[in-house]
């Protein structure tokens, strides 16, 4: 702590850091994990033990990941063209994927309700299919998915720009394929990137509300978020119990980032 | 295995990255692509590996075109300027790549391509290596595991883009032996790219030097030296004194010396004669030479002489006859080369 370095500032940089940190992020999370045990230890566990709760718990954490998965794939695709070529219409392309994250989320959920709605341009299509999407869990996969995209395509594209193409030529002057070069070459060195896209889409689907409250129908035990059902506590005038289901979901998304931090750094080891 | 490139034509826009390029390179011979940055060489030596594709023209190796064949198919070895080594991978684990993709009935058997890959490392002076990745070793290494991931392969030919870019001076040294008695253990035909005409000198059987997209001359290092075609490969290949002289009827005449005149088979009027600083005589005077200075001490001794208001620099070994700053001498110019005039922008 005390030795000499060539950059100084690091006692006046780390108590900022810290005091920040502390203020913005440490004291309303303190707070939220205090305020619960008014109820009582039983009253907590039953507050969050309730099937409704349950189910909106599985429901908000299994779309989110769900939903990450799918932009996974997708989000590399378009990073991938966004980076590798160049076309008519390009900058464009590249301000409508930040769209998602300008917009108000509620616009968002409104034009995707209208569109999947069993009248909307898209839901008048899938309903003689037998598929609905609007006001059912796979509309809060789909309102997820579009808030989703622009975190996994923006962590990717720095990472794929860093990615010399002369590695892929090596490749293939040693004999690899398209695909072989693919799956041994390129994506391995993606890993981390990936890996760091899936938790920022899943950060945002496990938090979003806007755009999902529109779309999901909100039926409890089939199509309610767990964020909904904190507001609803909430406007019940049942602060201890929003805060303790905030509180689960607090513990639960930590967990997972946390895991998913490690594993990024074990990969991250072996590559720089 | 020999190649063969026919007629090779690449524009990149308006620029002619090839021009018309023709060139033999024999089995088991070591052939340099010498020549300025933006001479093409790196193209000629890309296309050749199916990495970039020719507007018109053939490559053959061996005797088989190689039209449409793709690059995995053409097998070749390609060293990359900056290794391009897998940084995902180990050491071991980007030397068996070459192998570990080939089609399952061509595929040696795991064990049989670890004793492969530890064959090669310990080849390249680098067997304790295999475990650590590429970020870990030093350039001279990661340029060994460059050429142990491309020789994988067996390559029927070893290409090198400037493989010794990257290097410090004493490592370079080193690696350019070492790579030559490599090429010629292994029985390899190599073609590589430099624009370091010391290097092409010490490690290539035959040298060709490129210019605008063109290969000026090839030929072999001393042939290069001694009887350069132009201008540019006389500068380019060496240190040279530049002097302004004038052809009438077969003769050149340099301003100074109206007293020597040389035969040439240059046009009539201006042109430059260009000799290198050892190739000049020195001699007693009075004449029309004035000794600037006579600097080092060492072995050999560089002179500066003014001759007509041209400079020029002479070195001569330390026991030759040596005149002393401010007087007079006479200067045989007889060994230099008389060459046309440059036209600007070629």
């Amino acid at each position: 702590m005390t030795r000499r370095s060539a950059l100084p500032g690091f006692g006046p940089a780390l108590t900022i850091t810290l005091v920040w940190v502390s203020l913005i992020v440490l004291l309303p999370l303190t707070s939220l994990a205090v305020r619960p045990w008014e109820l009582g230890l039983m009253g907590v566990w039953h507050s969050i033990t309730e099937p409704r709760v349950l189910a909106a718990l599985r429901l908000s954490f299994g779309a989110a990941a769900l939903a990450a998965v799918v932009n996974v794939p997708f989000g590399l695709l378009v990073a991938w063209v966004m980076v590798r070529y160049r076309f008519p219409g390009r900058r464009l392309a590249d301000s409508l994927i930040d769209m998602p994250l300008a917009l108000p989320t509620a616009v968002a959920g409104i034009a995707l309700t209208a569109l999947f709605a069993p009248k909307g341009w898209i839901g008048a299509w899938l309903l003689p299919l037998g598929i609905k999407v609007a006001y059912t869990p796979v509309g809060i996969m789909v309102a997820l998915v579009f808030v989703g995209l622009p975190f996994v395509v923006r962590t990717l594209e720095p990472v794929l720009m860093d990615l010399p193409l002369e590695a892929e030529e090596a490749a293939a002057t040693l004999g690899a394929t398209r695909a072989q070069t693919l799956r041994k070459v390129v994506i391995p060195a993606l890993a981390p990137a990936l890996l760091a896209g899936f938790a920022a889409a899943l950060a945002r689907g496990v938090g979003e509300y806007g755009s999902v409250i529109f779309i999901a129908g909100n039926m409890p035990m089939l199509s309610e978020i767990a964020p909904l059902l904190i507001v609803i506590r909430l406007e019940q005038l049942d602060y201890a119990g929003a805060a303790a289901l905030g509180l689960v979901m607090l513990l639960v998304s930590f967990s997972i980032l946390l895991l998913l931090n490690l594993l990024q750094k074990r990969m991250g080891v072996k590559i720089r | 295995m020999s190649v063969e490139l026919r007629g090779l034509r690449k524009n990149y826009g308006r620029a002619a990255a090839l021009d018309d390029v023709s060139l033999t390179i024999r089995d088991g011979e070591f052939l340099a692509l010498l020549g300025p940055s933006g001479s093409g060489k790196t193209t000629l030596l890309r296309t050749l590996a199916g990495l970039e594709f020719a507007d018109s023209g053939e490559v053959i190796i061996n005797g088989q075109p190689m039209h449409g064949v793709p690059a995995r198919e053409r097998g070749i070895g390609f060293v990359f300027q900056h290794y391009a080594l897998f940084r995902h991978m180990t050491v071991a684990r980007n030397v068996a790549f070459g192998l570990e993709v080939l089609p399952r009935g061509r595929r040696p058997a795991a064990s049989a391509i670890r004793s492969r890959v530890q064959d090669l490392l310990d080849l390249m002076e680098i067997g304790n290596l295999g475990g650590r990745y590429p970020e870990q070793i030093s350039g001279g290494q990661r340029q060994r595991v460059a050429l142990a991931r491309a020789l994988a392969i067996e390559p029927r030919v070893l290409l090198l883009d400037e493989p010794f870019g990257a290097l410090d001076a004493k490592v370079r040294k080193s690696l350019r032996v070492w790579l030559r008695q490599l090429h010629d253990r292994m029985g390899l035909t190599s073609i590589f790219v430099t624009h370091d005409q010391a290097e092409a000198m010490e490690m290539a059987d035959r040298i060709a030097v490129l210019r605008g997209g063109r290969i000026v001359q090839v030929d072999a290092p001393e042939t290069l030296y001694a009887e350069p075609v132009d201008s540019f490969v006389h500068e380019f290949m060496g240190e040279s004194e530049k002097l302004q002289c004038s052809v009438i009827d077969g003769l050149a005449v340099i301003e100074g010396l109206p007293d020597a005149a040389f035969a040439t088979d240059c046009p009539k009027g201006p042109a430059i004669a260009l000799i290198r600083p050892h190739e000049v005589e020195v001699l007693p005077g009075p004449g029309p030479v004035r000794v600037e200075s006579v600097h080092g001490n060492g072995p050999i001794r560089r002179l500066r002489l003014m001759l007509a208001g041209q400079m020029l620099e002479v070195l001569k070994p330390e026991d030759a006859w040596l005149p002393v700053a401010g007087e007079t001498c006479n200067v045989d110019l007889a060994r230099a080369r008389i060459y046309p005039v440059e036209r600007a922008a070629r």
